[in-house]
């Protein structure tokens, strides 16, 4: 019988070798699909039990903080916004119950301190407890305030940066929600038909109307096809792309020059500028600028949308057919963030470099050291110092005699442009306004749009951009 | 170095995973734990050297590592127990002492293992009576749908862990009689006497299936009689045919008994929205705990085991879920080495089989080592999820008297088997194969 007994312990070394296998497979080889698993509440339990870092503006403002709930062994921390509604796109939510968005999504990592492996390996033997790290962010709380009262309930966005390092002050996007609300009211908020979670600033997709001539002009410029004083008809129902092409209220212009063209928004000008370009050219300028690409602004990639001509969901190429002459003016189907077009201005603004826009500007632990510094870092370089100062002038007489006075500071000069595009079967506009200012050193860039609204970019948008440009720029 | 002086040096890793494990979830929990609770960790090791003493002097030529190995996983268990819930670990550090005395009182009253062949109808008897008592009104419990349970006044005990003592012993007999018969003879010509006894124990699995309805305890049975079937008779169409026998009826009963059903589905599809967090809540939050483990674990005390104060994460964590607790706080490495240590304990089983002289004793071992390895894989395998999981426990490791003191009986009867045989090598060698 010893030969069978030995046989049989032969079968059990067999099985128990598939335990050991079974084992490895649900702790370490299929562990990241278990963990993953959109049932295991594990990981998110986890999570609360760790602080996780705090969120501050530029001047400190506590923007997220936590809450302490129960002890010992079930000590779990929620959090809370104190400034509740003010940065609510921007800085997100986290809550086990409802998942997370905006900044507290895209710095998990780091808020919850699990950038560094070794440190939670030596924490794990030291059974000491982990911390994630603070963020402290480049939103300026003052503008931010200024944007709200500026836009007053209106739907629409307002984006401000620092065109020299791409640190974004202001974002704003309403209608928006208060994070603390999202545990109770998350079903509510999510099917409000206005949106409120929604990020008009970095996901809305608007057609930005005239104020797209800036990039048309940049391209005119830069390419050396034309100068600010290269002159060209702006005469009504120009034949643009085989289609007769109107001025905005008919108006008929003579022979002008290119500067006058922008001064005064004239659509056949700019129709004639894209269609001599062409799509090739003008594609090459618009994707410098960032458009057709996520940008690379630090919040979740899912929660930022491209800019360019559409399709339905489809980005249109050079190689699609698309109406350049209309695309130059900002019709046709393109369609534009608020966030695409502050860039727009900041790349002019920045003497043609268009830097990386973020929120973020360092990451710092419990302890004051500090982790990471995000330092400005360039995108692209758009045009030529040359064509980019030109470009500002040209701006500056938009709102020292054009469409865009309304946006005069005093004692600051401001280069701006404004847009009108009709919407809703030429029922109402979406206004724009983007500018930066001072003009010879400029500390802010800016776009401001308004929905559905009847009046114009110049006399809409323009007054808001200006007060939110007073504010960061007077302090 | 003398067999007993091996068995006491044995001891000795058990007494540092004790005091570490004891010292780490001290530190982790020190809040909420009363020093007076590490008093635990010592009555359990104050019971091992009793226990290292009671065989150095009643059975001094038996295997010197069994009864190590079984402190070993016992004092894993406790460690976990502690951690999980420290009054319990007050329970299991005294039902280690219970067990520890019955099996002192086995080995001093059994004296001779042969005693037990006399009464083997009658040990068979009581062993199918208790394990059908669950069912019996006014004092069956029922635990998540099976009738594993028998509960009179406070006392609980669960009869499956008994009820496998006494049907190995009953078929260990039995067969080490009847083998002859089973021997001989083409198989071609089948007869009752090939078959009578597999269609006997086939029925009783059967009717564990359908009354007590849990299939790990049905595969522990029906797979310890084969074990002792193939040893016994060296047939391993006898082995194959027992095998299709039980595998056709444990899945017709697996369609047709629903709590069975309930079980097999959960197994095969855990993370159905429909059953995750219902019917497979367990098997589903057991492989989730092992998956936050990885390679090296959380560390003794850092599971998450409640999701608020008195509501756990993992029911059964103590029981049942066990390993699932020990993959998460000690990694792949500490679930490891609970399987090797189980898989030495088993090979020191079989060893002690070959070793035996006479066909009880050997059948005894075999069947013994047999149930015990098969009740690690159905509870791990269950875990893991190789097979459907069940209530069983996990031997020496998992919290309860029954669980401790049955296999406490079970460890008792295999170092009795082991001095008998190694007493005399000579016969040993010579002996009966």
């Amino acid at each position: 019988m010893n030969r069978q007994i030995g046989r049989l312990f032969g079968f059990f070394v067999l099985l128990f070798a598939v335990l050991i296998a079974a084992t490895s497979w649900s702790s370490v080889l299929g562990a990241r699909g278990l963990q993953d698993n959109p049932h295991n509440r594990r990981p998110l339990l986890q999570a609360e039990r760790i602080p996780r870092g705090l969120i501050l503006a530029r001047d400190g403002t506590k923007l997220a903080i936590n809450h302490r709930v129960g002890g010992g062994e079930t000590l779990r921390y929620f959090r809370s916004y104190p400034t509740g509604s003010l940065f609510s796109h921007a800085v997100g939510y986290s809550f086990v119950s409802r998942g997370d968005a905006g900044l507290e999504k895209s710095f998990n990592r780091e808020l919850t301190g699990q950038e560094n492996e070794f440190k939670s390996l030596v924490d794990q033997l030291g059974g000491g407890t982990k911390e994630g790290d603070d963020l402290h962010t480049t939103l300026d709380p003052n503008a931010q305030r200024t944007a709200i009262s500026a836009l007053g309930g209106q739907r629409g966005s307002i984006v401000a940066l620092d065109p020299s390092s791409g640190a974004i002050r202001v974002m704003y996007s309403y209608p928006n929600y208060d994070p603390n609300q999202i545990p109770n009211h998350y079903q509510q908020l999510n099917s409000d038909p206005s949106s409120p979670l929604f990020n008009r600033a970095t996901q809305a997709r608007y057609p930005p109307g005239s104020s797209f001539k800036v990039v048309t002009a940049a391209a005119a410029l830069d390419s050396h096809r034309y100068t600010p004083d290269s002159l060209i008809s702006g005469q009504n129902n120009k034949i643009i792309s085989g289609v007769p092409l109107q001025n905005d209220g008919g108006a008929n212009f003579g022979t002008i020059s290119l500067t006058d063209g922008l001064t005064h928004s004239v659509n056949t000008v700019f129709g004639e500028v894209g269609e001599k370009l062409g799509k090739d050219t003008m594609y090459k300028y618009m994707s410098r600028f960032g458009f057709g690409s996520r940008l690379g602004l630090d919040l979740p990639s899912g929660e930022i949308t491209p800019s360019g001509v559409f399709k339905g969901q489809r980005l249109l190429g050079s190689g699609d057919a698309v109406d350049i002459g209309r695309v130059a003016i900002g019709q046709e189907r393109l369609q534009v963030t608020p966030l695409q077009m502050a860039l727009v201005a900041a790349a002019v603004g920045n003497g043609g470099t268009l830097m990386e826009p973020r929120l973020v500007d360092r990451v710092v632990a419990s302890d004051g050291t500090v982790r990471e510094t995000f330092n400005p870092k360039v995108r692209s370089q758009v045009m030529s110092g040359g064509s980019a100062s030109a470009l500002a002038q040209m701006m500056s007489k938009v709102v020292q005699e054009g469409t865009g006075t309304a946006s005069a500071l005093s004692g600051i000069q401001v280069a701006g442009k404004t847009g009108t595009a009709e919407v809703a079967g030429g029922t109402s506009n979406q206004a724009w306004f983007i500018a930066f200012a001072p003009v010879d050193h400029p500390r802010v860039a800016i776009a401001a749009t308004v929905e559905r609204t009847s009046g114009q970019g110049g006399t809409v948008a323009a007054p808001i951009a200006k007060q939110v440009m007073e504010t960061l720029l007077h302090g | 170095m003398s067999a007993r002086n091996r068995e006491l040096f044995g001891l000795l890793p058990v007494s540092l995973l004790v005091t570490a494990g004891f010292t780490a979830v001290l530190i982790t929990r020190s809040r909420d734990i009363n020093k007076v609770t590490i008093t635990y960790g010592a009555i359990f090791l104050g019971a091992c050297v009793f226990g290292h003493i009671f065989i150095r002097a009643r059975l001094p030529d038996a295997d010197p590592y069994l009864f190590p190995l079984c402190a070993l996983l016992a004092a894993f268990g406790l460690v976990e127990i502690y951690r999980i819930s420290p009054h319990r670990a007050l329970g299991q550090a005294v039902w280690f002492g219970i067990g520890l005395a019955l099996f002192c009182a086995t080995i001093l009253f059994l004296r001779d293992l042969r005693s037990l062949e006399r009464y083997r109808y009658t040990i068979a008897a009581v062993g199918i009576g208790i394990l059908l008592a669950p069912r019996l009104p006014g004092v069956g419990r029922v635990t998540n749908g099976a009738y594993l349970g028998v509960g009179i006044g406070p006392v609980q005990f669960q009869p499956t862990e008994f009820s496998k003592l006494a049907i190995i012993i009953f078929l260990a007999s039995y067969l080490s009689e009847t083998r002859d018969v089973l021997v001989r003879g083409r198989l071609l010509r089948l007869s009752l006497k090939h078959f009578g006894p597999m269609l006997v124990v086939w029925v009783l699995a059967m009717l564990m299936l359908v009354v007590i309805r849990d299939l790990g305890s049905a595969i522990m049975f029906f797979g310890g009689f084969l074990a002792l079937l193939y040893v016994a008779t060296s047939r391993m169409s006898l082995v194959l045919a027992g095998t299709a026998l039980f595998a056709g009826g444990a899945a017709y009963l697996a369609q047709h008994v629903p709590h069975v059903h309930d079980r097999v589905e959960s197994w095969l599809h855990p993370f159905k929205p429909s059953l995750v967090d219902g019917k497979a809540y367990q098997v589903a939050q057991g492989v989730f705990a092992q998956a936050d483990g990885g390679l090296f674990g959380r560390g003794f005390g850092q599971s998450l085991l409640e999701i608020t104060k008195g509501h756990p994460i993992i029911p059964a964590a103590h029981t049942d879920l066990i390993f699932a607790v020990i993959v998460n706080e000690l990694g792949l490495f500490g679930g490891a080495a609970i399987i090797v240590i189980a898989l030495i304990f088993v090979a020191r089983g079989f060893k002690t089989a070959t070793l035996a002289t006479d066909g009880f004793a050997k059948l005894l071992a075999t069947g013994l080592t047999a149930v015990f390895a098969l009740q690690v894989f159905v509870i791990v395998g269950g875990v893991t999820r190789v097979i459907p999981l069940t209530g069983v426990t996990l031997p020496f490791v998992s919290y309860g008297g029954s669980s401790l003191v049955a296999n406490f009986i079970l460890l008792a009867l295999l170092l009795m088997v082991s001095d008998r045989a190694r007493r005399d090598p000579a016969a040993a060698r010579g002996g009966l194969v």
